[in-house]
């Protein structure tokens, strides 16, 4: 069930008033009935793939939990007989048994999300190699598996380093994996986190709910009208990329950037703003990335919650690992210490970036993103030496108008690297980027030819006033929440008139129904 | 704070959403007072609905080419058209099924050139048959039958934007003009109890060769609903009539025309195909057709209306209301616009050498 739904919204509607109208201990329940409801509406057999990773997740958390509460137990009882290194040998036997509990669970559950979405770019890669013609599967990508998987596989994780204790309630776990509104795209929330207020009770809040209805709204004019219009310009320009080269090249990177953008925050938008309606916290994934200064910002503050999920559960476990710590050792002693500390770093950088790129997609154009990304990082690192000394002899480096050209800078860079996204073509996209530089055809801006790319000039209107509305929310939270500063401060009719008249401009303004292909989030596909 | 206090914050929210939505719904929808006027046809039927004898479904080879005020002076026998461009054959079918909601004519007369469209042909032509049909049970089914593969893909959406049409024509922002805001309240009537009048000339000047086809036969969904139409009549008591209207284009191959005698024959029903009455009728290509034989002009209509009000007397029991007061009275006004409409269009045409729309205004 899409977001941008009627049938999304009057399953929202009716969910909202059971919940606050079932007693307060049933809220978590008709939640979870809720998202099974949601989930199933992508078919019966997508939930067999979400309950085989709540049902194995689960258990294996429950063993974990089960092998360290025995441990604890038998160390208390037998503290007396056992000696320090009695009791460390102990800890390391049940240490490994909790290691394989844990291995097996993520290789059970990482091996489906492989089996499903990398099978066919396996066989393409095999075909490549050793010039076979083995079929393709196609096996279809259940509804939001990357998100669930990694969501459950941080909590598995978190279970076996002891962070919290594991989840006793199957039903429960199961509504931490399947919570409805972050299925399709995450966020990818941390169990400690969303369980505060994912289980309620919940008493109805007029102001927490006004919070998530506004919220909402917002990610559907973003979704709506930004992102769904923008889309048909994006598939004109990257559906015919012989014929549209030089400035349409340009022109797609700004445009994929929007639409990019609108559809992603705005998707999120809506998950945060259904969650606070039914008074749950949901992780922040955006911080108004395209303010960055730089590209390493740039990941601070775009889909953090994948960010901080590579980091925390694959770069940190990676650099500090037993084998890592061999290359450590060995760089240094090899290559001196000031390229052989980087080693290690660069190496588990490299790793990760690799990782996000497949994560994204089974396709080379998603790895070399995730590489090219990668890149620009190491090379900013190694270059900040020289940054540094150019700031201090430079005055004008901590002016305004510096930090603008820093902005702008990152977002055409991000957004060169992004259309890999969008040609899913790799020598391809190169082509179409260098031919910025090798044709001359910057005067196509103005003959037109921009208005036969699906959108009329007032469709590119309409953008632009979205995009100045979206530019004007952002600069004004710099100062905090504008729902919190400038909307829920006015008198309840203004805000009720104002939040109506907004629902009326996405309806009319909307890019959906017959004619356009609103709907699937991009993030939806991966 | 107190539940109610929250109620009425979200009911007064959704009452002023709803005004809006129905006053923006108003603006957008398409008013066919300046194009695709045949738009109107029918939402119009509900306001002659009633009394009507005779029942004409299908395209615009029954709106364009019967006159139901002809019948009625000439005939005194009453009629009513529910027609729409392309109407196909399950379009007709609802329409008779809706028809049925109001009154019972004693006679329907069924074009058959919808029988050679045999899947859903475009979205635009669904809306301009289905947007104005009144809600019931027969509009949801209709509408379920009618759509293209389009349409289909986002079935929740294309139904509900039958009940709410904003979500349809919404981004008609950027199309609105002057008589979107003239009309948002209301609009013209353009047809005469169904028929749309054009009184001006284009001849035919060549009539090109029709290419033969790979195959004759009927697609089974149309043979279906042509047996539900049947069903539907002889179950209420309606003789049904099968005609084919004499246009030039598009070809009606004799392929097609023996399987609809066969299937006549076998039914016992009367079916007429007017483009071998052309002469009997006095129809002249060069002077009765506005658009080079698709479609008869008013001189042309009248021609056939008067024609086939005689195949009626011979073939039905249809009575003559002439002199009833309470039919004299309904008809004497829509005389009275037929006349106006023909004389407003004349003077334009006198005027300009050819006509701005239907009105001559």
């Amino acid at each position: 069930m899409s977001f941008v739904s009627l049938g999304f919204l009057a399953f929202l509607a009716v969910l909202i008033l059971l919940y606050y109208l079932v007693p307060k201990k049933g809220q978590w329940i008709l939640l979870l009935a809720g998202s099974v409801f949601f989930y199933a509406f992508a078919g019966w057999s997508a939930l067999i793939f979400i309950a085989v990773t709540a049902l194995s997740t689960y258990l294996a958390g429950i063993y974990i939990g089960k092998l360290a509460a025995d441990r604890d137990k038998y160390i208390k009882e037998h503290s007396a007989e056992l000696d320090k290194e009695a009791k460390k040998a102990y800890k390391a036997k049940v240490k490994k048994r909790t290691y394989l509990i844990m291995s097996l669970c993520l290789l059970l559950n990482l091996g489906m999300l492989a089996v499903i979405k990398y099978t066919d770019f396996g066989i393409s890669i095999v075909n490549g190699i050793f010039r076979t013609n083995i079929g393709f599967v196609h096996f279809a990508l259940p509804m939001g598996i990357s998100f669930y998987i990694f969501q459950s596989m941080g909590y598995i994780i978190d279970v076996y380093r002891g962070k919290y204790a594991p989840e006793k309630n199957i039903a429960r776990f199961a509504l931490f994996v399947s919570f409805f509104p972050q299925l399709l795209q995450g966020p990818i929330s941390r169990f400690d986190e969303l369980s505060k207020t994912l289980y309620g009770p919940h008493k109805f809040d007029w102001n927490k709910f006004a919070r998530g209805a506004w919220r909402v709204l917002w990610g559907y004019f973003k979704k709506v009208v930004i992102a769904d219009r923008m889309i048909t310009a994006v598939l004109a320009l990257s559906g015919e990329p012989e014929k549209y080269t030089g400035v349409y090249v340009v022109a797609l990177v700004l445009f994929y950037a929007i639409e990019l953008y609108a559809d992603f925050t705005g998707g999120i938008d809506i998950t945060i703003g259904v969650a606070e309606m039914l008074g749950i916290e949901v992780a922040e994934n955006f911080d108004r990335p395209f303010f960055s200064l730089n590209i390493t910002e740039y990941w601070r503050r775009w889909h953090i919650t994948m960010g901080t999920w590579f980091k925390d559960y694959i770069f940190y476990p990676l650099s500090v690992s037993p084998k890592m710590l061999k290359i450590s050792k060995w760089s240094r002693e090899k290559l001196g210490q000031a390229i052989g500390k980087r080693v290690p770093v660069y190496l588990s950088t490299i790793i990760v970036w690799f990782a996000t790129g497949l994560w994204h997609g089974a396709a080379w154009n998603f790895i070399v993103w995730g590489l090219l990304n990668c890149l620009v990082i190491i090379v900013s690192q190694e270059l900040s030496p020289l940054y540094t000394r150019f700031h201090k002899r430079f005055g004008f480096s901590n002016t305004k108008g510096y930090n603008v050209f820093q902005m702008f800078r990152t977002f055409w860079l991000m957004g060169f690297i992004r259309v890999l996204d969008v040609y899913r073509d790799v020598p391809g996209t190169f082509r179409q980027v260098w031919s910025v530089f090798t044709t001359a055809n910057w005067g196509n801006l103005f003959s037109g030819s921009f208005l036969k790319l699906g959108l009329t000039l007032s469709d590119f209107i309409a953008v632009l006033a979205g995009c100045a509305v979206m530019f004007t929310v952002s600069v004004l939270q710099n100062k905090g929440q504008v729902r919190d500063n400038i909307i829920l401060k006015r008198p309840v009719a203004v805000r009720l008139v104002v939040f109506v008249l907004i629902a009326l401009l996405i309806t009319i303004f909307g890019a959906y129904g017959i004619g356009y292909d609103a709907g699937a989030f991009i993030y939806g596909q991966f | 704070m107190k539940a109610l206090k929250i109620i009425i914050r979200i009911a007064a929210a959704l009452l002023v959403f709803a005004l809006g939505i129905w006053l923006l719904q108003r603006l957008l929808v398409p008013k066919y007072v300046t194009e695709n006027e045949e738009g109107l046809l029918v939402k119009e039927y509900y306001s002659y609905a009633g009394g009507n004898d005779v029942l004409f479904i299908g395209d615009c080879e029954v709106y364009s080419n019967f006159s139901p005020v002809r019948l009625w002076q000439d005939f005194g026998i009453t009629s009513a058209i529910r027609g729409s461009p392309q109407q196909l054959i399950w379009h007709s079918y609802y329409m008779l099924e809706d028809t049925l909601r109001y009154e019972t004519p004693k006679v329907v007369v069924f074009n058959v050139l919808s029988m050679k469209y045999g899947e859903p042909q475009s979205e635009a032509y669904n809306r301009l048959a289905l947007d104005g049909m009144k809600w019931s049970d027969v509009k949801y089914r209709a509408i379920k039958a009618s759509m293209t593969e389009e349409e289909a893909d986002s079935e929740a959406l294309t139904v509900a934007s039958y009940v709410m049409p904003i979500l349809r024509f919404h981004s008609r922002w950027n199309e609105l003009t002057g008589a979107d805001f003239k009309y948002m309240f209301g609009t013209r009537q353009l047809s005469h109890n169904g028929y749309v009048m054009r009184i001006d000339v284009k001849p035919v000047d060549t009539i090109p060769k029709a290419a033969p086809l790979p195959d004759y036969s009927f697609a089974d969904v149309c043979w279906d609903y042509l047996e539900k139409i049947r069903t539907l009549c002889d179950r209420n008591g309606i003789q049904l009539i099968l005609i084919k209207a004499p246009t030039l284009r598009p070809h009606w191959y004799d392929e097609w025309d023996e399987q609809i005698v066969k299937y006549a024959e076998e039914k016992g029903l009367c079916y007429v195909n007017i483009l071998n009455e052309v002469e009997t009728i006095g129809i002249d290509y060069t002077t009765d057709t506005f658009d080079a034989g698709m479609h008869l002009n008013l001189s042309g209509a009248e021609k056939l209306t008067k024609w086939f009000g005689t195949y009626l007397k011979a073939n039905t029991a249809l009575p003559n209301h002439r002199g009833e007061a309470e039919y004299e009275e309904k008809w004497i006004d829509r005389i009275d616009y037929y006349n106006e409409m023909a004389e407003a269009q004349a003077k334009q045409l006198s005027e300009n050498g050819k006509l701005d729309g239907y009105w001559g205004d």
